[in-house]
C-alpha cells in the first residue's frame, strides 16, 4: 500500500509539472502581446517595451517558463532599479491589470470560493443521498417518480438560468432576501449567510440531482446482491442491513465521485459566482478573460489543476481504503 | 432417529406480480421436516425450489410477491408473525446458505466480524470478546486452517471452498434447528463439493440439525437425502424416500431425470434419454399438468386437469400424475433400472 | 504427423503476468496457467479434458483455437503449425477449427438476429453468397434442432438450451473438421444437457467431426469422450481412453476426483470409500516444486518434491505423470 501511495504521489507531481508547462505555453503562445496588455489602450510604445523587459517577456519562451516555475518555489523579482518589485513565493506571476501579484489576488479570492464550495457540497450531498435513498426504498412509488423528476430537472437546467431565476424571484420579486453582497464570515456573519444561502441552494439543488440518481441506482443494485439477502437471513434489522450492507456498498463510488466534483468546484464555480456577485476565484477568472489578463489566467488554471490532481490522488487512495478488494498488496 | 417436527410447510403458494403478469412460482407446496433429517428438493430452473427455500425465512419481497399458506417453525407461523419474531427466527432457529459463495459474503467487512455479527444479533448481551471466541471455535470446526490469522481477513482473500465454509460457519453459529442449503455446492469444484457435503453431514450429526437441501444434482441427493421432493413448474410432482426415488420413481418427470443423468459407470455410449422440450415458462404454464407437453405418457386428461398428489406403491411415495398406479410402478422400475 | 490425427498440441505454455510492485510497476506474479501441455486428437473422436477450476483447461481451449497466443509451444492442425499463422492464412484456418463456449447467455451478440449470428461467418468467409445464405442458415438451424422460421429472432427470445444450439450451429457454419467445446453443457439444466450431448454425438457421427470436450463434470465426459486427459494446475497428469482412466485411474488425483463425484445410487451411500483431499488447490502463481499434486497427495515422498514426474506410459501401459501410480484394481467393473 505504501509503495502504491508513493507511486501515485510521484506521478501526480509529474502530471502537475506537465500541466504547468502546457498551461504556460498555451497562454504564452496566444497571439496577443502580453506586454501590450499591460497598460491599457493609450499605451506608448516605449512604455510597452519597458514593461516587456520588466516582466521578462523579452526572454525566450523556455526561459520564461523556467522563471515562472522557479518563481513558484522561490518568489520572483521583476524589473530593476527603482521600479523593481517582487512577488514572494509561491509566485504565480504578476497582474498588470490589477497591479498585484497573482498569488495575492488568489489569496484574496480563494476563501470565497472555498466557502461556496464547502457549503454547496455539504448541502448537495445531504439532499442527493437522502432523496436517492428515499427513491430506492420506495421504488416504483410516487417518491421514486418525484425523485426522478427532480433528477431530470436538476441535470438539464443550466446554472445561470436557475441562478438568475432564483435571484430574480427571491430578491426582486418576493423581496425575501436583500441583494447578495459578500462579506467575510469573520467580519459580518449574518450578511455572509444571507449572501451565501442562495448560491449554496442553487448549486446544491442542481448538483444533488446526479447524486440522487447515483444513490438510488447504487442502493438498488446493492439490495439485489446475495450478501444483502444473507444479512437479512441472519436476522439483522432493516436499519442495520441498510447501513452495513446496502449503503456501505452504494457509497463507495459516490464518495469517490463527490471528491472529484468538490475539487472541480474549488477551481472556481464561475457561473454561480458571476450571477451572485461573489468575489471568488471564478469571478476573477472571468474578469481576467475579458481583460486578457494572462498571468491571472495562468495562475487560476494552475490552482484549479492542483486541486483536481490532488483530489484524484486522494480519491484513488480512498477507494483502496473503502473497498478491501481493491487494496494493492 | 428423529422425533419432533421442526418445520412444517402447508399449502405454500407464492405469486410474483410482474409487469408481464402474475407468475405462480410456488403452487401449493406442503412438507414436514423432522429433527436430524435431510430433505432433498430436486428441480431444474423454474421449478420453484429456490423460492420455496427463501419463503421459509420470509425473504421474498412483499411488494412484488404474495405469499400464502403457513410455515410453522417452533410454533410460530413465519408468514403471519411480527417482523421482530421473524427476525428472531432468522439465523437462530432457521439458517440459510446460498449457492454462490463468492457473492454471499459482505466484501467490506472481515470474515470474523461477519461471523461475530451473526452471533451478536441473537446474543445481544455477549461481549465482543465472547463473540470472537465463539467465532474462532466455529472457524476451527468448519475446517479453516490458521483461524487466528484468517479471522481478520476479507472474503476475497479466501477460495470458493473456504468461503462456503465461512458461510456455513455463519449459518451454524447459533445452533439452528433447521439449515436451508440452496444449491450449496453447485458453484464449487467436485473435490471441494465432496468436502463441503462431508462437513455438512458431520455438523448435522453433531448438532442434530434438520437440513433442507436444494439441488439439481441427483448424485448429491442420493448421497445426502433421506426424503426427496421433486418439483416441476412450481409444484411438487413427487414425494418419496430417497431409496424409492432411485428404485421406483413415480412420476414421468423423475423417470426423465434419472434417464438424463450421466454417470461414471456408463460403459455404453448409448443415447441419453433426454426429455423433449424445455422447462416451462412460469408466466404461461401449460393447462392441466404442467409437465404434460413434454411427457411421453400423457393422456387426454393431463392437459385438462391438474393431477393431485396421491399415494402410490408400498414405499410411501406420493405422486401427482394421472397415470394408473400399476403403470406408474412398472414404468418407474424400468426407468430406475436403466 | 499422421493423417489420422486431427489436432495436435505440443508443449503448450501460457503464462499470464498479474500484479505489480516496486516503483515502476513491474509484474511480480506470473500465473502459469498452462505449463507444458501436449495431446493428440484422432480424427472423428472426442478427447475429453477434465479438471477443476484453475487447472488451465479454459486457457487451453483458447490456446488451441488461437483465441490467445501461447507463450511457447505449437498446435498442429492438418500438419500446419497454426501458432505461426497470421492474416489470410489464419482466417482460413478458422474455417477448420471452431469453438463452442460455455455460457449461452453471454456468447451470443444480443443485438444480432440468429440469422446474422449463424450466417455472418459463412458470408464473410465466402462459403455462401447473399442469394443462398438464408437457405444454408435455415438448413443448419434444422440440423441442430431449431425451428428455421425463427431466423429473424434475437437471442433473448430463446431458452438456454436453444441458445447453446445456436452456438453449435454457428460453430458448424464454417464446416470445420475440429470443434473445441469449452464446457458446453455446464450452464444447462440436466434434461437439456442430455439433449445437447445427444445432438453433439449425432453431429459427430454424421459429419465426421473431431471434438475436444472440456468440462469439469466427470460423468458428462465419461459419457461423451473416447479419450480423457486429466489436468491439474496447468499440466496433464493422466491421459488414456475413457474406460481405462475411469475404471483403473493411474494418477492419485484422478482417483480422488472420481471418488468425489456423488453417485446417483443411495444404496452405495456409505460403501464407496471416498478419498478426502485435504486443503485447497495451490496457487498457479507459485506452484509446488516437483510434482504439483504432492501437497495434497497421500503418498507424496521426497522424490515427489524434488523431481517432477514426466507424463509417460507406466508399467501397465497407462500414460500418467506420477512416481507412484495407482495399481490397476484386481476386479474391474
Amino acid at each position: 500500500m505504501f509503495m502504491f501511495i508513493v507511486r501515485r504521489v510521484f506521478f501526480a507531481l509529474v502530471l502537475l509539472l506537465a500541466v504547468s508547462f502546457f498551461t504556460y505555453m498555451l497562454f504564452a503562445l496566444l497571439p496577443s502581446d502580453p506586454a501590450a496588455l499591460t497598460c491599457g489602450k493609450n499605451c506608448k510604445p516605449d512604455v510597452i517595451a519597458a514593461n516587456r523587459i520588466r516582466l521578462g517577456y523579452d526572454k525566450s519562451l523556455m526561459e520564461q517558463y523556467w522563471l515562472f516555475l522557479k518563481g513558484i518555489f522561490a518568489g520572483r523579482d521583476y524589473g530593476a532599479g527603482a521600479a523593481a518589485f517582487s512577488c514572494g513565493a509561491p509566485s504565480l506571476g504578476y497582474s498588470f491589470g490589477q497591479h498585484e501579484c497573482v498569488t495575492t489576488l488568489i489569496a484574496q479570492t480563494f476563501p470565497v470560493t472555498v466557502y461556496l464550495s464547502i457549503g454547496a457540497f455539504v448541502l448537495w450531498m445531504l439532499i442527493g443521498i437522502s432523496t436517492g435513498a428515499v427513491a430506492a426504498l420506495h421504488k416504483g412509488k410516487w417518491q421514486d417518480r418525484a425523485a426522478s423528476i427532480f433528477t431530470s430537472i436538476g441535470v438539464s437546467l443550466p446554472t445561470f438560468y436557475i441562478g438568475l431565476l432564483v435571484l430574480f424571484s427571491v430578491v426582486i420579486w418576493l423581496g425575501i432576501l436583500p441583494f447578495p453582497s459578500y462579506e467575510s464570515p469573520f467580519e459580518n456573519f449574518p450578511t455572509f449567510l444571507r449572501t451565501m444561502i442562495l448560491p449554496w441552494s442553487v448549486l446544491a439543488v442542481l448538483s444533488a440531482a446526479s447524486y440522487t440518481r447515483l444513490t438510488r441506482n447504487g442502493m438498488l443494485e446493492a439490495m439485489n446482491e446475495d450478501f444483502v439477502r444473507l444479512g437479512v437471513a441472519k436476522g439483522l434489522t432493516t436499519r442495520i442491513v441498510l447501513r452495513r450492507y446496502v449503503m456501505r456498498q452504494a457509497l463507495v463510488p459516490i464518495v469517490t465521485i463527490a471528491g472529484l466534483d468538490f475539487a472541480g468546484l474549488l477551481g472556481g464555480a464561475i457561473i454561480t459566482e458571476s450571477v451572485f456577485s461573489l468575489p471568488g476565484m471564478g469571478k476573477m477568472s472571468i474578469r481576467a478573460v475579458v481583460e486578457s489578463d494572462l498571468p491571472v489566467l495562468v495562475g487560476t488554471t494552475m490552482v484549479a489543476a492542483v486541486f483536481i490532481v490532488v483530489a484524484n490522488v486522494i480519491v484513488d487512495i480512498a477507494y483502496g481504503y473503502l473497498d478491501p478488494r481493491v487494496r494493492v498488496k | 432417529m428423529s422425533q419432533d417436527v421442526v418445520l412444517s410447510v402447508q399449502n405454500l403458494t407464492v405469486v410474483f406480480h410482474t409487469p408481464d403478469g402474475d407468475v405462480v412460482a410456488v403452487n401449493d407446496v406442503s412438507f414436514d421436516l423432522r429433527r436430524g433429517e435431510t430433505l432433498g428438493i430436486v428441480g431444474e430452473s423454474g421449478s420453484g425450489k429456490s423460492v420455496t427455500a427463501s419463503s421459509i425465512l420470509r425473504l421474498n419481497n412483499s411488494n412484488t410477491a404474495t405469499t400464502t399458506g403457513s410455515i410453522i417453525v417452533s410454533g410460530v407461523d413465519v408468514l403471519t408473525a411480527q417482523d421482530s419474531e421473524v427476525r428472531r427466527i432468522r439465523g437462530s432457529e432457521v439458517a440459510m446458505i446460498f449457492q454462490d459463495p463468492l457473492s454471499a459474503l459482505n466484501p467490506y467487512y472481515t470474515v470474523g466480524k461477519q461471523i461475530a455479527e451473526a452471533y451478536l444479533v441473537h446474543h445481544p448481551r455477549a461481549s465482543k470478546a465472547d463473540a470472537r471466541g465463539v467465532t474462532l471455535d466455529m472457524l476451527k470446526k468448519v475446517g479453516i486452517p490458521s483461524p487466528e490469522k484468517r479471522i481478520d481477513e476479507f472474503p476475497h482473500q479466501f477460495s470458493g471452498g473456504m468461503r462456503q465454509r465461512i458461510v456455513i460457519a455463519i449459518a451454524l453459529i447459533n445452533n439452528p434447528k433447521v439449515l436451508i442449503a440452496d444449491e450449496p455446492t453447485t458453484a464449487l469444484d467436485v473435490t471441494v463439493q465432496a468436502q463441503i457435503l462431508d462437513l455438512m453431514k458431520d455438523l448435522q450429526s453433531e448438532f442434530n440439525m434438520a437440513i433442507v437441501l436444494i439441488t439439481h444434482d441427483l448424485g448429491v441427493i442420493a448421497e445426502t437425502a433421506l426424503d426427496v421432493l421433486v418439483m416441476y413448474g412450481g409444484r411438487i410432482v413427487e414425494k418419496s424416500t430417497v431409496e424409492a426415488l432411485f428404485s421406483e420413481p413415480t412420476h414421468p418427470y423423475s423417470w426423465g431425470l434419472l434417464g438424463a443423468v450421466t454417470s461414471l459407470g456408463t460403459s455404453d455410449r448409448g443415447e441419453l434419454v433426454a426429455i423433449a422440450g424445455s422447462p416451462p415458462s412460469l408466466i404461461s404454464l401449460p393447462a392441466g399438468c404442467s409437465f404434460n407437453p413434454r411427457c411421453a405418457y400423457a393422456l387426454d386428461i393431463c392437459s385438462a386437469q391438474v393431477p393431485l398428489l396421491r399415494s402410490v406403491g408400498t414405499q410411501g411415495s406420493v405422486t401427482a400424475c394421472h397415470l394408473p398406479n400399476n403403470e406408474i410402478l412398472t414404468f418407474g422400475r424400468k426407468a430406475a433400472s436403466r | 504427423m499422421s493423417s489420422d490425427i486431427a489436432l495436435q498440441a505440443i508443449d503448450l505454455v501460457k503464462h499470464f503476468s498479474t500484479g505489480s510492485s516496486g516503483f515502476l510497476g513491474r509484474a511480480t506474479n506470473i500465473v502459469q496457467a498452462v505449463d507444458g501441455v501436449s495431446f493428440s486428437l484422432p480424427v472423428g473422436k472426442t478427447l475429453g479434458i477434465v479438471g477443476e477450476s484453475g487447472c488451465g483447461k479454459s486457457t487451453l481451449a483458447r490456446l488451441v483455437t488461437r483465441l490467445i497466443d501461447p507463450s511457447s509451444g505449437s498446435v498442429f492442425l492438418d500438419g500446419v503449425d497454426i501458432t505461426t499463422l497470421s492474416g489470410k492464412a489464419l482466417r482460413e484456418m478458422r474455417r477448420k477449427l471452431q469453438i463452442i463456449f460455455q455460457d449461452p447467455y453471454s456468447s451470443l451478440n444480443p443485438r444480432h438476429s440468429i440469422g446474422q449470428i449463424i450466417g455472418d461467418p459463412m458470408r464473410i468467409q465466402g462459403i455462401v453468397n447473399k442469394a443462398n445464405e438464408k437457405a444454408e442458415v435455415q438448413e443448419l438451424m434444422q440440423r441442430v434442432g431449431l425451428n428455421p422460421e425463427h431466423y429473424n429472432r434475437y437471442p433473448h427470445e430463446f431458452s438456454g438450451g436453444q441458445r447453446q444450439r445456436i452456438g453449435i450451429a454457428r460453430a458448424l457454419s464454417l464446416r470445420p473438421s475440429v470443434i473445441v467445446a469449452d464446457e458446453p453443457v455446464s450452464a444447462l439444466d440436466v434434461s437439456i444437457q442430455a439433449q445437447i450431448l445427444n445432438l453433439l454425438e449425432n453431429l459427430q457421427k454424421d459429419l465426421g467431426l473431431s471434438f475436444v470436450f472440456i468440462a469439469h463434470d466427470l460423468s458428462v465426459v465419461r459419457h461423451i469422450a473416447d479419450q480423457v486427459a486429466v489436468m491439474y494446475l496447468g499440466k496433464i497428469v493422466e491421459v488414456g481412453d475413457s474406460a481405462t482412466v475411469y475404471n483403473s485411474p493411474a494418477h492419485p488425483y484422478t482417483k480422488a476426483l472420481l471418488s468425489a463425484v456423488p453417485v446417483a445410487n443411495p444404496s452405495l451411500r456409505n460403501s464407496a470409500k471416498r478419498i478426502r483431499l485435504v486443503g485447497d488447490v495451490p496457487s498457479a502463481i507459485d506452484p509446488p516444486s516437483g510434482c504439483r499434486f504432492r501437497t495434497r497427495c497421500w503418498k507424496a515422498t521426497d522424490l515427489c518434491e524434488a523431481v517432477e514426474p514426466p507424463l509417460q506410459a507406466d508399467a501397465t501401459g497407462r500414460v500418467v505423470a506420477c512416481h507412484f501410480p495407482e495399481e490397476v484394481p484386481v476386479s474391474v467393473g
